[in-house]
């Protein structure tokens, strides 16, 4: 298909691959804070394919992964309802809340609802007036366009029997978080390509600057991956830390306009967790106040206060940060699979474990470490 | 989660007054909502996210962003790159 099996070329994903061979004379470790590219990498065999001296690094670019156990168990609270229809992305049903998830609701009698669109939600509300559909919308600034004018319609079209759980975040405030840590260490970020699709990169230029670290726009296809990889290590061999834009054809600098002004329209900057990380200041969305009568939380005042309750075994939050990669967890593969899972990570398709696991990656001796050969 | 394929635009219409369209996806078509394109065409591909159209692909681009990485890989060959 036009605009994708040209970025699957495998004689130019070779050329590539040996241009960064040529490249690279240091290691470098490079951070995609994008499930998308994360689950592409693992798929592809990427990272197992670049020179030794590249260690590739998976930050906390899963919204699924990263939406706060308090919301897990909001969701669950209100799927609960018998007056709820509760509607959400298919990815989130089998999140483990700190009791159960909404798969087991769903098991138990619940109506809960996989939806493709936001706007599928709406005509279920349209369909089903008796009933409150609650929509769980989470997402990085991608999906934010979408669930906001989904928002929006609900206005225009006067259903007041929809509301909205919202746990946005935002992928800027989550790469300046991941600078500040101790912990970290990133030499260069490969930006995600549809985030930026919508944000367009000037966001990340005062962060270039900031922390003195090449932040490169990146594509999902494998072509795409290695265009960003060559350019952040080529920018990094000369001691170089601009913003770059790798993924041309569908970002530019500026980004959606108007979907970025429907954006802020509906939703304002707000303090978020991220689950594992812990709260990361101005980093989510909520809705404005305007919109608050669309608020799940407002709706139903009695899920506020939920006490949470983490596995005592799960690394996933040391895993979103970069810090700990799946198979040096001592549960991965083990008592946590996609079957049972213990955290987020190894839910969602897009989490890093859940990459790592479906891709058989069970092997330590896979395990990347910097400068030496996999 | 921010998967998001390319798909072109095969049909243009209106729905509750919102702009929307028929999107051909290697042969499966879907809705998409394309409030967030005004200037969105037939035939034009479009990266589409949860039934929302985000960008039209730019074909300009691709082409010199290809042609630039084959040359890249060229000048390698001949021992010339950086």
């Amino acid at each position: 298909m036009k605009f994708l099996d040209e970025y699957r070329d495998a004689d130019l994903t070779r050329k590539l691959l040996a241009d960064i061979q040529k490249t690279v004379t240091r290691p470098w470790t490079l951070m995609e804070v994008c499930g998308g590219q994360t689950h592409s990498i693992i798929k592809s065999g990427l990272d197992r394919m670049l020179p030794a001296e590249i260690n590739l690094i998976h930050g906390p670019g899963c919204p699924v992964c990263v939406t706060p156990l308090e919301l897990v168990d909001k969701a669950i609270a209100l799927a609960s309802r018998p007056e709820v229809i509760f509607t959400s992305y298919g990815d989130m049903l089998r999140v483990p809340g700190s009791r159960g998830d909404l798969f087991a609701v769903k098991a138990a009698g619940g109506d809960v609802r996989i939806i493709y669109s936001p706007l599928d939600a709406l005509k279920i509300a349209r369909d089903n007036p008796e009933k409150t559909v609650v929509f769980f919308a989470i997402g990085f600034e991608t999906t934010a366009p979408a669930n906001a004018m989904a928002v929006v319609q609900a206005r225009v079209q006067d259903l007041q029997n929809f509301v909205v759980l919202v746990s946005h975040v935002t992928v800027p405030a989550a790469i300046s978080a991941l600078m500040q840590s101790p912990d970290v260490k990133v030499d260069g970020f490969l930006a995600a390509g549809h985030v930026c699709t919508v944000m367009g990169y000037w966001e990340y230029e005062p962060l270039a600057e900031r922390y003195r670290i090449p932040i490169v726009v990146t594509g999902f296809e494998p072509v795409d991956l290695l265009h960003g990889i060559l350019d952040c290590v080529r920018e990094l061999e000369a001691g170089r830390h601009p913003v770059l834009n790798a993924y041309a054809r569908s970002v530019s600098r500026e980004g959606n306009k108007p979907a970025q002004a429907v954006i802020s329209r509906v939703f304002e900057t707000c303090d978020r967790a991220w689950r594992g990380i812990g709260v990361i200041p101005m980093s989510g969305y909520r809705l404005k106040p305007e919109y608050g009568s669309f608020d799940a939380e407002q709706r139903f005042p009695e899920v506020r206060a939920i006490e949470t309750k983490e596995s005592p075994l799960c690394i996933s939050g040391l895993v979103l940060q970069g810090i700990k990669k799946p198979l040096e967890c001592p549960a991965f593969g083990v008592q946590c699979t996609p079957q049972t899972p213990l955290g987020a990570t190894m839910v969602s398709s897009e989490g890093a474990c859940a990459a790592y696991y479906r891709y058989g990656r069970l092997d330590p001796a896979s395990l990347a470490e910097p400068g030496k050969r996999r | 989660m921010c998967l998001a394929i390319p798909g072109k635009v095969i049909e243009i219409y209106a729905t509750k007054g919102m702009k929307m369209a028929r999107v051909d996806f290697g042969g499966v078509i879907k809705e998409a909502c394309m409030e967030y394109l005004p200037e969105v065409k037939l035939g034009d591909y479009t990266i589409i996210h949860v039934g929302f159209g985000l960008s039209i692909l730019d074909e300009k681009e691709a082409f010199e962003t290809m042609d630039l990485l084959k040359q890249i890989d060229d000048m390698g060959e001949e021992g010339t790159a950086a």
